[in-house]
This record gives C-alpha cells, structure tokens and sequence, in this order.
C-alpha cells in the first residue's frame, strides 16, 4: 500500500510543483490546473493511438500544458483579467477543447506502450516509481538550476513585489505569463504520465486536481521546511507522496471512491489549518517561559524589597519617618 | 529634459514644462493633492499620460513601460516595503538592483567575489546590514529597509533618481540619517535627483534647485543663489497664494 502510493505520489509530484510556482513563487492561484491535467492527458492518449511513441506523446502533453497556460497568462496579464477569473476561463475553454481532442469523453490506451514498458520488465509498481523518480529528478534538477539563475530571481521577486521589480527592469508580465507556462506544463506533465498509468484518458480527471495540489503543497511545507529552493521543491515530493498515502490510508478506512472528493477537500481544510494551530500553540508555549521567567525575576526583586522594606516604601510613599 | 502639456483625465497636471539638467537636485515642494506625486509617476511611468512628452536625453520615453526607462530611472518609495522584495534576502535584492538589463539571462546571479562587493557596499550605512546579507529583507526594521532601497536606487548609476517621500514613514532620526546619506551619496555619484518632500527644512537644507507645485502647476522655480536666500516661512507662506 506504501509502495503504491509512493508511486502514484511521484506522478503528481509535477502537478504539485506547477500548483507551487504559480501558488507560493507567484502568489496566484491558478485555476487553469482543472484544464491544463485533462489536456496533457488527453493529448498524450491521442497521440499514442494516432501512433506516436510514449516519449513523443508525453513531450506534446508537456507543451499543451504549457500553451493552456500561457493562455491564462496573456488573459491576467495583458487584458487585466483577474487571476482566478483568468484561470476559469481557460479551465472552462479547454473542457472544449479536450472532447476534441479526445473525440469522446474516455478514451483507453489498446497495445499502445507506454512509457514504463521502456523500463526492464519488473513489477508495475517498481516501473512506476523508477520512472517516477527519472521524471522528478529532471524536473527538480531543471527548476532548481532554472531558480539559481537571474531568470529565476526575477521570477522570484516578480511575485513577491511587482512594483519593484518593475522598478528595477524587470518585464513582470513577461515574468508572469512564464510562471503561469511553466506550471501548467507541469500539471499538464503529471495529467500525462498519470493517463498512462491508469491507461485512460478521462474528461472529468481534472475535477478536483487543483484541491489535490494545493492541499500536497501544504503538506509538504508542513513536513519538510526551509528557504532555500531546493527544500522547497523536495517539500513539494514530500507532500505530493505523503497526500497520496493519506488517501489511501482514508480508502482503507473503508471510504468508497465516491468520496474521495471531498476527503480532498477535508485534507485541503486541515492542513491550512495545521500550521495556523502549530504556530498558536508555539506562541503560547514560549509566551509562557517568557512569562515565568519574567515572573521568578519578580520574584527575586521582592525578596531583594523584602530585606530592605523601610527604604522602598519610604521613598515611593512620600512617607518620610 | 521636457514635460511640455502633461495632462491627465482630471487635469492634475496641466501644462507643466520643466527641464532638469544633468546634476541637478531639485527638492519639490506642495500642498497634498498638489500633483507632486503624479508628477513623478509621470516621470517613472507608473501613470500613463494623456498627452505632451518626456524627454531623456533627446529620447522621448513618454510611450515606453516602468521597466523601460528603469534603465535610467530609479525610485525609492514613500513606504519600506515597496523598494525591496521582503521575501528575498539582501544579497538577492542587490543582485536585482545592481542591473536593469538582462533581467531574463540565463546566468547565475550568485558570481564569485558577489558578497564581499556587496558587504563593502552596506559598511559605511553603519547599520550592521553588512553581516546580515542572507537575511530576508522583510526581518529588517523600516529604517534599514529604506537606507537599502536608497542603496539599491542608486547602485545601477541612474541618469535620474526619484525620491518620492523617502523619510515620511521613518523616525526623526532614521529620517534624517537616511537624509545624509541621499545627500551624501547624490555628491558622490553626481545623480540628477528630484526629491518630494514635505519637510521644509530638508527642502531648503538639500539640493541646488526648489519647485514648488500648486494645482498640477509649477508655481515656483529658484535655483541656486535665490534658492539660499529662501527661509521656510517664506516657503510656508506661499503654500497660502
């Protein structure tokens, strides 16, 4: 049961990192996630039963993710729709555009190989989570070295302050409409290799995907924190696995699949109030060490007064004996 | 430079024609509402206007975006928090401000030699800022916070350096030290600054050249020599005209 989530968690790690680069890099939420995860699956699946090789077929879901993205980019940026609104509309454009793509709401893989049948025949489970781990190690190496550049300062400071960066030359939209890119390709990425495990292509698998990966981004930071982007980014694997095994613990309880969305949601729920409560409690914890120590200090001062009554009453009271 | 028959929708600047010369220091005076802060806007391009043009060394910027005329613009805001990026460390915000170009580059921004430059910059603040480069910005007081954006205003050389309220939201002492160290560092780099203030005594202590603006006019302009002879009662007088 670990295994396999281990190894569905490594396929959503991508989504969980494109929901992190527009959600906590650029402090959107972007909705286009509910698009952009049926796109890139839809997309593959077509392309494999039109004959193209796995690698090809995942490539092409990438770069649909990315297309649905910028699209969602251009609407924020320069027709100053605002972000959540931008990110339905192409949510709700690409459901369009994925019956299209697909011809009909499910489409199965036949004999199509996939791109785990290019791995040594082992076990399915370990074929996933090698390939898993391939796929996740590219995309962290590629973002952390993309994050250590000036591109990726620029990012970085584009989301935190606009007016400055602009100030300083950077192009924000531009900064912008790369983020909303980037991320959607990955979510689009994680639609695709998540098709292939499953060997379907579904209209409605993106319901719900941008709960799933807000709630693993949570998760992680929950887990594994830390500033540097490297952390950050293991934190979002952490979470994408660890959100994973939750809902299989939640399945095992004997939850059925209907439920499964809004287990999501609940998960969503408390996990951004886990660190509220943590940080509360932390407070209160050395609030109150301060406050004893605060109150022993006192303590000591009125057993100093103690010894010299007289002096300290005479000189506050005004009553001079 | 000319900023002939500026206007916007509500005519908060109107036929305002203004030429700053290479080396200038020009305190702006007004009222609130005066258009002093549009007037900057305009300048940085923060607010589009409506007509007429501005002119940076026979190039007229009047079309182009914020990040743009950055290659020879630079700003410190009224409020700490809009000059620096407060979830980025210092070392970081410098690194942003050292350049206004190649802003996309693929390069690693953290070069070798990087942080001592950076230390070397950040000593003579006297604030201890030298010691705290991986620090994120948003864990430093307000005074350091703006005595850094001052920094990073002028560390890429700008052609221009708009100061908009710097010392409004620091303490009388933070205020004027961030104060000597606009002056000192206008000496030393020779900027062409225009400062907004509402502090008449900084107005006439600072800068070879004081506009006043009323109404989105330029109602007076005196420079040098005239300049010394004003006294901040004067000044206040005229606030009334």
């Amino acid at each position: 049961m670990i295994i396999s989530s281990l190894g569905q968690g490594l396929l959503w790690a991508p989504l969980v990192i494109g929901v992190f680069i527009t959600f906590r890099i650029l402090d959107i939420p972007d909705l286009t996630t509910e698009g952009s995860f049926p796109f890139g699956a839809a997309m593959t699946i077509s392309l494999m039963i039109n004959g193209q090789s796995a690698f090809t077929a995942t490539l092409m879901g990438f770069v649909a993710g990315c297309l649905g993205g910028f699209v969602t980019g251009i609407l924020d940026t320069k027709l100053h729709i605002p972000s959540l609104l931008a990110g339905i509309l192409t949510m709700t454009g690409l459901y369009s555009v994925n019956m299209h793509v697909m011809g009909k709401s499910n489409v199965p893989l036949l004999t199509q190989k996939v791109l785990t049948d290019y791995l040594p025949s082992w076990a399915t489970t370990t074929q996933t989570i090698v390939l898993g781990i391939i796929i996740i190690g590219i995309v962290i190496v590629a973002l952390y070295l993309m994050f250590k550049t000036r591109l990726g300062l620029s990012l970085m400071a584009t989301g935190n302050n606009k007016n400055m960066s602009s100030a300083n030359g950077i192009n924000t939209d531009k900064m912008i409409i790369f983020g909303y890119t980037i991320s959607n390709g990955l979510i689009a990425l994680s639609g695709s290799l998540i098709a292939q495990s499953n060997g379907y292509a579904d209209i409605g698998m993106g319901i719900g995907t941008i709960v799933i990966g807000l709630a693993s981004v949570l998760v992680g930071e929950i887990f594994l924190r830390g500033r540097s982007i490297l952390v950050r980014l293991l934190a979002m694997l952490v979470g994408a696995i660890l959100y994973r095994f939750l809902l299989t613990v939640a399945m095992g309880l004997g939850f059925p699949p209907d439920d499964l969305k809004i287990l999501s949601a609940i998960i969503l729920v408390i996990v951004i109030c886990v660190p509220i409560v943590r940080n509360k409690l932390k407070t209160r914890k050395q609030l109150k060490i301060y406050l004893s120590q605060l109150t022993e200090g006192e303590q000591d001062e009125q057993v100093r007064s103690i010894k010299r009554p007289k002096f300290t009453k005479g000189v506050l009271s005004g009553d001079r004996e | 430079m000319f900023f002939p028959g500026t206007e916007n929708e509500r005519h908060i600047l109107k036929n305002v024609s203004l030429k700053v010369y290479d080396g200038d220091f020009i305190s702006l005076i007004g009222n609130n509402g005066a258009g002093k802060s549009t007037l900057l806007n305009t300048i940085a391009g923060t607010l589009p206007a409506d007509a007429g043009s501005i002119n940076l060394e026979n190039k007229n910027v009047i079309k182009k975006s914020v990040s743009y005329r950055s290659r020879w613009m630079s700003r410190v805001f009224q409020d700490p928090k809009m000059g620096t990026a407060g979830e980025l460390s210092v070392a970081e915000n410098l690194v942003l401000a050292q350049s206004h170009v190649n802003t996309t580059s693929l390069k690693w921004y953290n070069k070798k030699g990087q942080l001592e430059k950076f230390q070397e910059l950040l000593k003579p603040l006297d604030m201890g800022l030298e010691n705290r480069l991986k620090t994120q910005v948003k864990y430093l007081s307000g005074g350091q916070r703006q005595a850094l954006s001052l920094l990073m205003a002028t560390l890429s050389k700008p052609k221009l350096l708009l100061l908009d309220e710097h010392t409004a939201a620091l303490d009388p002492k933070t205020s004027r030290d961030v104060m000597n160290l606009t002056d000192e560092i206008v000496n030393r780099e020779k900027l062409t600054t225009m400062m907004i203030t509402h502090k008449m005594s900084d107005a006439l202590k600072y800068g070879n050249r004081l506009i006043m603006v009323q109404d989105g006019q330029i109602t007076l302009d005196v420079s040098g020599e005239d300049k010394m002879k004003l006294d901040s009662e004067e000044l206040v007088g005229m606030f009334d005209n």
